[in-house]
């Protein structure tokens, strides 16, 4: 029982492929479908949720390409309509919310607890199957002629004013919503019940902490939205009027429950990608993260403030002038947990022992647009300005800082920090690290100029604008084909890397996490035996002595 | 229920230890792993469950505190003996789930088919008089859309009825007060629907000797389940049925 902690640093040019692992484990694509094991059900996430990122991405691009100039050329206003609610309805139902959870939680959360599985692996393939039969009436409603709600599904438009596939597409959301569920509840059952000898609450990896907010986000938001999309169908097909003025119901209704979910929505998309940089930040600067308990209970703050901050996205809707007074009040509260966060990530960095690999470069990619998607989420809490800014290119530009400067940063960081966990490979170095850089200049070409353009006054979800806002908005463009190119560029090399990649090793980046002490891929049962842990998160202090003695031993 | 369960868990309890049920799953480390996992979930799901009917009740109150008076008028129309003796079949049917969940513990399985049998009869009788009061609904134009028809509201002379007739604008708000009705009670409906679907087949296993032989898990999470529909429902009849029962006071 001596200070066992297993960190173990095998030489990476020894390193071979494991005979057996999850993934030769069986063969067949049956045993792919009928799967039970949670690393198995996350490549099944990565590969769906790629899919739909394309089809989401091709929706960018050809608004991207309308707004290239100021008249409407492309295509007509309806047709831009449809696009820009195709993309947000496929971008986070389908690609951003079950991004991070569904496929790095997935795959890490029984890992790093010292678990065999997930509660119930049954359930978790189910959610995936949900996943799909919800995708697959969200691609139906598109073939038969898309929606055209916005991804807000705004009443009384949604019910009264449209003859697009409304229904259809909330059918959709409202199936693909019980998938998040089910990710969720399992997320927390295995965390609260899985957990193996020895790993206390406070020795969890800070991911586990963030994907535990997350899933109670989940658990209770979820189930919001699907009672509103159910009183929108309803509305629309018998006619109920939960919704409708002219049968005395409230418009104003639909908002506080859309929202009611859709804000903690925005943090069921960011706090699992808060997880991931915390991890990715410690191993490469080799440090403990800063105010470990700060960061975890952060996590659980902004899980319980964001669901009191919903009305800000109702400030202009005649709401009362003191709930709105209340509401920005706790919009900004809720800002302070995030800073927290990223001030404990710079003192992590401070004296560490920096260094630039793949995963870091993205984390910091995430730490500088997510400060600033954060600092506009407070502008926009503040009265005044939101009504400014409310409803034009300041709103895609803060959301989009947060969304995919953020989360979508945080997501490609985590990848590649742990796919030569999940695979066994590695990718290149260097053109990963210059797909990094290309996504960053891109995202700001695109993003940044938007802030301006919604400064200046230029209205969100138009396919036309004034001739003097054209400069800024063939930047954008510019900016989007580049950012393109940096998200394709990894699903060559990474797709590269299964074959030609060089075997990873056990544990390429030399962390102190319980996933790197087992072999990569892993085991279809992660641990021959059941770990005992007995040191807390990231103890890089006592890896660092460690191999300090080593050497003297040695020498 | 629970207490039932509690009193005979000392008897079960010696043979968790020694035999490993086939239904123990290999990722759990202990049986007793997998129970708390499982109770565990179960609750969670009914967390989500509350969720999910708490965004009909957040309606419900707005627009009662809105049209109070047409609430009044509009659930006056419904028929408390109906509600009241499906709240007295609802009730029996719980006990007799609970009653499910005991003989699945003391591996009776005679007794567990009888009394899941009863409660699925119970809830197939449950529906039958919701559908009876929804016809009723539908004869009188009380269903929310294009055939909705106020007249009784702002006429209730006309009908026999001893009710203070509404101003047409207020009378026009029953319709919410349907549509919360239906909303309400459908999604009620639909979960019993989905629990009756259940039960036939849990009853099908009990009866191949499943949960007689000291696994009774899904039994359980299912009378969980089942409780959570039946206090649904002990909400929903005051709050649709019973709303003001004297008019003129
Ligand atoms: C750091 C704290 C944050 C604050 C204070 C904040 C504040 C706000 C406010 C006040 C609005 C409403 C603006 C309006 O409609 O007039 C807004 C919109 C939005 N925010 Fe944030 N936000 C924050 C973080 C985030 C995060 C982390 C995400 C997502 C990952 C996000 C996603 C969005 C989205 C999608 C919208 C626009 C919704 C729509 O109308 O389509 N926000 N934010
Ligand atoms: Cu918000």
């Amino acid at each position: 029982m001596s200070a066992h902690t297993i960190v173990n640093l095998p030489d990476q040019r020894t390193a071979t492929m494991p005979k057996r692992n999850y993934i030769n484990n069986e063969d067949g694509i049956l045993s792919w479908l009928f799967t039970g094991d949670h690393k198995r059900i996350a490549m099944l996430y990565l590969v769906s949720i790629t899919f739909f990122f394309f089809i989401g991405g091709a929706f960018a691009g050809l608004i991207r390409l309308e707004l290239l100039t100021p008249q409407p050329d492309l295509m007509a206003s309806d047709t831009y309509n449809k696009f820009f609610s195709m993309h947000g309805i496929v971008m986070i139902f389908l690609f951003l919310v079950p991004s991070v959870p569904a496929v790095l939680g997935n795959f890490l959360i029984p890992i790093m607890l010292g678990a065999k599985d997930l509660a119930f692996p049954k359930i978790n393939l189910l959610s995936w199957y949900l996943y799909w039969i919800g995708g697959l009436f969200t691609l139906t409603a598109l073939v038969l002629g898309g929606v055209d709600t916005g991804w807000t599904f705004t009443t009384p438009l949604s019910t009264h004013y449209l003859n697009t596939h409304v229904v259809t597409a909330a059918v959709g959301i409202f199936i693909i919503g019980f998938s998040s569920i089910f990710t969720g509840l399992n997320f927390i059952v295995t965390i609260h019940r899985m957990r193996a000898p020895g790993m206390t609450w406070f020795r969890m990896p800070l991911f586990i902490w963030a994907n535990y907010a997350a899933s109670i986000l989940m658990v209770l938001g979820t189930p919001v939205l699907a009672i509103s999309l159910v009183l929108v169908a309803l509305e629309r097909t018998i006619g109920i009027g939960v919704f409708d003025p002219t049968k005395g119901g409230d418009p104003l209704l639909f908002q506080h429950l859309f929202w009611f979910y859709s804000h903690p929505a925005v943090y069921i998309m960011i706090l699992p990608g808060m997880g991931v940089i915390s991890e990715v930040i410690s191993t490469f600067s080799r440090k403990r993260v800063f105010g470990y308990t700060a960061v975890a209970f952060s996590s659980v703050a902004i899980a319980l403030f964001g669901f009191f901050v919903w009305e800000h996205h109702m400030f202009i809707m005649g709401v009362s002038n003191y709930s709105a007074l209340v509401f920005s009040l706790l919009t900004m509260l809720v800002a302070v947990p995030s800073a927290i966060k990223i001030f404990n990530w710079a003192f992590t960095l401070q004296k560490g022992s920096i260094t630039f690999e793949t995963p870091m470069l993205y984390a910091f990619g995430f730490i500088g647009l997510f400060t600033v998607g954060g600092l506009t989420g407070v502008f926009l809490g503040a009265l005044g300005m939101d009504i400014h800014l409310t409803e034009t290119y300041f709103i895609v530009a803060h959301f989009h800082f947060v969304m995919v400067g953020g989360m979508l940063m945080a997501f490609l960081a985590g990848i590649h920090f742990w796919w030569p966990k999940m695979t066994g490979r590695m990718y290149s170095e260097s053109i990963s690290k210059l797909a990094a850089i290309v996504t960053f200049i891109g995202f700001n070409m695109t993003f940044l100029p938007q802030f301006i353009l919604g400064y200046l006054g230029m209205p969100r979800r138009y396919h036309a604008y004034p001739p003097e806002f054209q400069v800024l908005n063939v930047l954008s463009t510019a900016g989007a084909t580049i950012l393109g190119v940096g998200y394709m560029l990894p699903l060559l090399y990474l797709g590269w890397s299964l074959k030609y990649g060089a075997i990873a090793g056990d544990n390429p980046w030399q962390a102190t996490g319980l996933e790197w002490q087992i072999q990569s891929p892993p085991l279809t049962e992660n641990f021959t035996e059941i770990p005992v842990v007995d040191h807390d998160a990231y103890d890089y202090e006592w890896l660092e002595h460690k191999t300090a003695q080593e050497v003297t031993t040695v020498g | 229920m629970d207490n039932v369960s509690v009193a005979t868990q000392p008897h079960t309890h010696e043979e968790h230890h020694h035999v490993s049920l086939p239904q123990h799953r290999h990722h759990f480390e202990t049986e007793e792993q997998q129970r708390e996992a499982g109770t565990f979930g179960m609750w969670l799901f009914l967390l989500t469950e509350i969720m999910f009917f708490g965004g009909l009740f957040f309606a419900y109150l707005l627009y009662r505190n809105w049209y109070h008076d047409a609430f009044v008028a509009a659930s006056n129309q419904l028929s408390i003996p109906l509600g009241a003796a499906n709240t007295a079949v609802l009730i029996s049917s719980g006990f007799f789930m609970a009653l499910g969940v005991w003989a699945a513990e003391v591996r009776k399985k005679g007794l567990l088919v009888l009394f899941l049998v009863i409660t699925t009869v119970l809830g197939f009788i449950f529906l039958g008089v919701k559908y009876v009061e929804y016809h009723e609904k539908w004869e009188k134009h009380h269903i929310p859309g294009a055939h909705f028809d106020i007249s009784e509201f702002v006429n209730p002379q006309a009908y026999g009825l001893k009710e203070q007739p509404l101003a047409p604008d207020m009378a026009a708000k029953t319709q919410i007060f349907f549509s919360l009705y239906f909303a309400m009670t459908g999604m009620h409906a639909l979960h019993m629907i989905i629990g009756i679907g259940l039960l036939v087949w849990l009853t099908w296993r009990s009866y191949r000797g499943e949960f007689s032989a000291g696994y009774v898990a899904p039994i359980e999470y299912f009378g969980l389940y089942w409780h959570f529909v039946d206090i649904v429902w002990i909400f929903l009849f005051p709050l649709l049925y019973l709303i003001n029962r004297h008019p003129g006071q």
